[in-house]
């Protein structure tokens, strides 16, 4: 697991939206072989929608040849209501970029059968060869998507019961009737995330700072569930210094000082997006001494 | 494997067994301010079949995307605007023209359309019965469209039900009194003619019979009903806005003046309950700046930005008629030959929204909404006209910051001086 700490929000967004362009264009998607990028709603990733948009507009990404997925969606709300997830994913991404209507997933709260529904969803993820890139956000208690603390590591796409403070949560975007806010959800579980070849998690704040000390210096726990990122063989988190209020001083220097290394003594321009070398080294050889 | 796989896919779909899709090609504005629910915001307008669509339903129903895109240059994008009260323009008058009303009309909607007035009354002055009984049903509702331009919602027939004492242009010996009720307005207009034809009609309460016809006229019509050319005192004007008179004809003109006792007509924006729409006319000569302020900050909600131009707008200077009147036009003043009696304007509506901001120092949206969203919520036509919202006439300007029509839509479709041919009446 890679960790990228930068000052705040703003430059957390600045990181990501140019990590996924530049994952995007190294991929080199085409009709028959399209970048399939696993996408979350919430506050986290609203500032990267906003770059990516912006990367579009300016003309230097496109989403012609991306298929995205996204992770959840409530049951039973209407698609076009202002809090649906499809409402939030059209109006912050999809309707300011080039992406053919044929290439967005979202999974239908409205189906006639949801169990249905998630089997579809999962067959046509398996149908593109599988996710290759996921980018996540995370909850306070630690999960993604809609896995709450407890779900099982390996769960599927599936319905899921929303717990109790979590629809007191959301009354707030209900005109704070609580009966008003959905009570199930359908999401991809954290095994579908984990399947991805990459995943990516958004952590911000101060109030997801333990989340975060949860999830990647304890172990792997099943009641904080981003914990099952540690597990995966290419994994990112890219945070803010507030997010990282209750990590080690040791873990945040040790993050740290990797960046300082790659970027004072390796060099940016010998390394790859993930870290790896590209190539043989340029930079000066260690004299042998003498 | 992804693309063949993705196709079989694609039936199982939720989004794909909905509704087939909607014929017409889908045109996007982008790059642009959008004026929508009293903002403007930074967004995209779609439009299809000559009305504005909802994206979302385009997206995720039909799974299409726009087949046109309208680069905007980062302007703004506003409803047509309606202009509640034009005599004539071009040199074409709507009462005086009666034997070639038709090309009159014609005229002056393509004309108008180009100015960006993409929907408006055509408006007559107090006349005789034999007068509306045949110019009025050239008048009514007709749509818009680049062949036919801006769209007519019907006539303002302004008079002759009005006070001889604020009778201002209109031609004394026409006007009425409507002591036999409704029938002196079978009789002067033909009730039918109204309903068919015609969208409001200009009165004075204080007229004999008009205050108790107000509700009567509505009810056998359906037309609304505007206070003006009026010396009604505040117990008579309440009484006609309570009755039913929605609208106030150009404020402050053809009435008597604020009084702290009796206010009369123009007191109804101070009315504590429900207060009437009002047009009014920004060409800063029929109403002072200082004015217009006082009216926009008594009753914002109620501001109409009207024109009440007359047969010489977009004319050179010189003498011309109106009705059966000379007038003299000189520099944006229109005068009765020989007095200094204002006989209406050569202002367009375009011109109206820029100086409104510049007496009152009002911003953007609202003067576009006194231009455009008010107008329509007096005529109660928001379902189709003045707003941007889903399902609307996709009635559409492009403005640039100083609110300079750069480009119009009529009916989805753009209205250029290549597509739009019009011509003008040469007048002595």
């Amino acid at each position: 697991m890679r960790l990228v700490i930068r000052s705040d929000a703003g430059t957390v967004a600045d990181y990501i939206a140019e990590y996924i362009k530049q994952r995007i264009i190294q991929f080199e998607p085409t009709p028959e072989k399209p970048f399939v990028i696993g996408l979350p709603t919430g506050s986290s990733p609203v500032g990267v929608y906003k770059r990516l948009v912006q990367l579009c507009t300016d003309g230097s990404l496109s989403f012609k040849n991306v298929v995205t997925f996204n992770m959840d969606e409530y049951v039973g709300l209407p698609r076009d209501h202002p809090e649906s997830y499809h409402s939030f994913m059209w109006n912050h991404l999809f309707k300011h970029i080039d992406i053919p209507p044929e290439n967005v997933n979202i999974l239908n709260g409205n189906a006639d059968d949801l169990q249905a529904e998630c089997e579809r969803y999962e067959a046509k993820i398996q149908s593109y060869g599988g996710i290759e890139l996921f980018l996540g956000g995370i909850g306070p208690d630690g999960h993604i998507a809609f896995n709450e603390p407890g779900s099982s590591l390996q769960s599927r796409t599936r319905v899921k019961t929303l717990a109790y403070e979590t629809i007191i949560a959301n009354a707030r975007f209900f005109g704070g009737d609580v009966s008003k806010v959905p009570k199930l959800a359908l999401t991809v579980g954290v095994g579908t995330v984990m399947d991805a070849r990459e995943v990516v998690v958004i952590i911000t704040g101060a109030n997801k700072a333990i989340a975060l000390a949860k999830c990647i210096e304890e172990g792997v726990n099943h009641m904080w569930t981003v914990s099952a990122i540690q597990t995966h063989p290419r994994s990112l988190v890219v945070c803010d210094d507030d997010a990282t209020l209750e990590l080690h001083v040791k873990t945040v220097r040790y993050f740290k000082s990797i960046e300082q290394v790659q970027d004072e003594m390796i060099g940016r321009e010998n390394l790859g997006l993930y870290g790896q070398v590209a190539g043989p080294l340029r930079y000066t050889a260690i004299p042998s001494g003498n | 494997m992804a693309a063949a796989s993705t196709h079989s896919h694609t039936s199982n779909d939720a989004r794909a067994d909905s509704k087939p899709s909607s014929s017409g090609p889908i045109t996007q504005f982008y790059n642009c301010r959008v004026l929508r629910d009293h903002q403007l915001v930074d967004d995209s307008l779609y439009i299809q079949n000559g009305k504005i669509i909802d994206p979302a339903k385009m997206f995720w129903d039909e799974q299409r995307i726009p087949d046109v895109r309208i680069d905007c240059k980062g302007g703004i994008v506003s409803p047509g605007y309606i202009d509640l009260q034009i005599n004539g323009a071009y040199g074409f008058d709507f009462s005086n023209d009666t034997d070639i009303i038709e090309e009159a009309v014609s005229n002056i909607s393509k004309g108008l359309l180009l100015q960006g007035c993409t929907a408006y009354c055509p408006t007559t002055v107090s006349s005789r019965p034999e007068v509306y009984h045949k110019v009025l049903a050239h008048l009514g509702p007709r749509a818009g469209s680049i062949e036919d331009g801006a769209t007519i919602l019907g006539a303002h027939v302004e008079g002759p039900f009005i006070s001889p004492q604020k009778k201002g242009a209109h031609e004394l010996a026409t006007l009425r009194v409507a002591k036999n009720g409704l029938a002196d307005f079978e009789e002067c207009y033909g009730l039918n003619n109204l309903r068919k034809y015609a969208a409001y009609v200009t009165m004075a309460p204080e007229v004999e019979g008009v205050l108790e016809s107000i509700p009567k006229l509505i009810k056998a019509t359906g037309i609304c009903i505007s206070s003006g050319h009026s010396n009604a005192t505040s117990a008579v004007a309440n009484k006609a806005h309570t009755s039913g008179a929605n609208m106030i004809t150009h404020l402050f003109n053809a009435m008597h003046a604020f009084h702290q006792r009796d206010p009369g007509v123009i007191g109804l924006l101070g009315a504590s309950e429900s207060r009437p729409f009002y047009g009014i006319i920004c060409d800063g000569i029929h109403v002072h700046p200082h004015s217009v302020m006082i009216a926009y900050y008594a009753h914002p909600a109620g501001a109409c930005l009207v024109t009440d131009a007359m047969s010489a707008q977009s004319l050179p200077d010189g003498f011309y008629k109106l009705g059966e009147m000379d007038v003299d036009v000189h520099g944006g003043h229109v005068y009765i030959k020989g007095t200094n009696t204002i006989a209406g304007s050569v202002i367009t509506m375009a011109e109206c929204v820029r100086n409104f901001i510049k007496f009152t120092g009002a911003s953007k949206v609202e003067a576009l909404e006194n231009a455009t969203l008010h107008p329509a919520q007096m005529l109660g036509i928001t379902d189709r006209k003045g707003t941007l919202d889903h399902g609307a006439d996709a009635d559409i300007l492009v403005l640039d910051d100083n609110l300079f029509v750069q480009r119009v839509f009529v009916a989805g479709q753009e209205a250029t001086e290549e597509n739009v041919k019009f011509t003008k009446k040469a007048l002595s």
